[in-house]
């Protein structure tokens, strides 16, 4: 399941909602990403998250079709919110459900990576000399190549 | 066709979205990106690095070669850093 929204979730809600009467499941792995306070060596005071609408839900649902070809997952949650947030906020929630922990946790890991380098999403920093585009991280693309 | 700017190249080129003719002969993502850089000083900016410049044809991902069509929804982009 995927969710692109401006408003914040609850995990703890939303991991018992995505494994609800399914009994075959023996295990969930959840990723949260935060808003840090720190960037580089740039304190943050706040981001603003932009994204495609249309294909960010496109890309997320291809992400999560192939963890699903991937792995044997009884549940997967995606939720990535937009809009401005601050330090502490939480950005993104990624949830696999499955009869056994090693899928889970794969597929999890599998999902957050390559969201992070096919999804179109782009973060604006608020530091106090500015507004600043966050690059693109080397180490992300490596990250997610080892999952091709 | 329609063309969205997002992030920073939608702040150097100044809008998000226009409608596009393009000269016959611009038919491919690469002969896009020729021309649209030659539209002034804003574009020549936002792409003078084209290593950093991601584009989407209807939504997904395609390379310079990809041929363009009359209806296509074309979006240029940085790298993207969600998550």
């Amino acid at each position: 399941m995927i969710r692109v929204q401006r408003q914040d979730f609850d995990p703890g809600a939303e991991i018992a909602l995505l494994c609800k009467d399914n009994h075959r499941i023996g295990g969930v792995t959840s990723f949260i990403g935060l808003v840090r306070d720190l960037g580089g060596d740039a304190a943050i005071r706040g981001m603003t998250l932009e994204h495609y609408p249309g294909m960010t839900e496109r890309k997320l649902a291809e992400i999560e079709a192939e963890a699903h070809r991937r792995w044997a997952l009884d549940a997967s949650l995606i939720i990535h919110r937009y809009g401005r947030l601050a330090p502490g906020d939480r950005i993104v929630l990624v949830a696999t459900a499955s009869t056994h922990r090693a899928a889970a946790f794969d597929a999890c890991r599998f999902l957050i990576d390559w969201l992070k380098t096919e999804a179109p999403f782009w973060k604006l920093e608020e530091t106090a000399s500015g507004e600043k585009w966050v690059d693109a991280s080397a180490a992300d693309t490596e990250a997610a190549r080892r999952w091709e | 066709m329609k063309i969205l700017y997002f992030a920073w190249l939608r702040a150097k080129i100044g809008f998000a979205e226009e409608r596009i003719e393009p000269p016959v002969g611009v038919d491919t993502v690469g002969a896009l990106l020729d021309w649209l850089r030659n539209r002034g000083p804003n574009f020549a900016d936002a792409l003078k690095d084209l290593t950093i410049v991601r584009v989407a044809v209807n939504q997904d991902y395609v390379s310079n070669a990809y041929r363009l069509n009359p209806g296509d929804e074309i979006a240029l982009f940085p790298p993207v850093t969600g998550g």
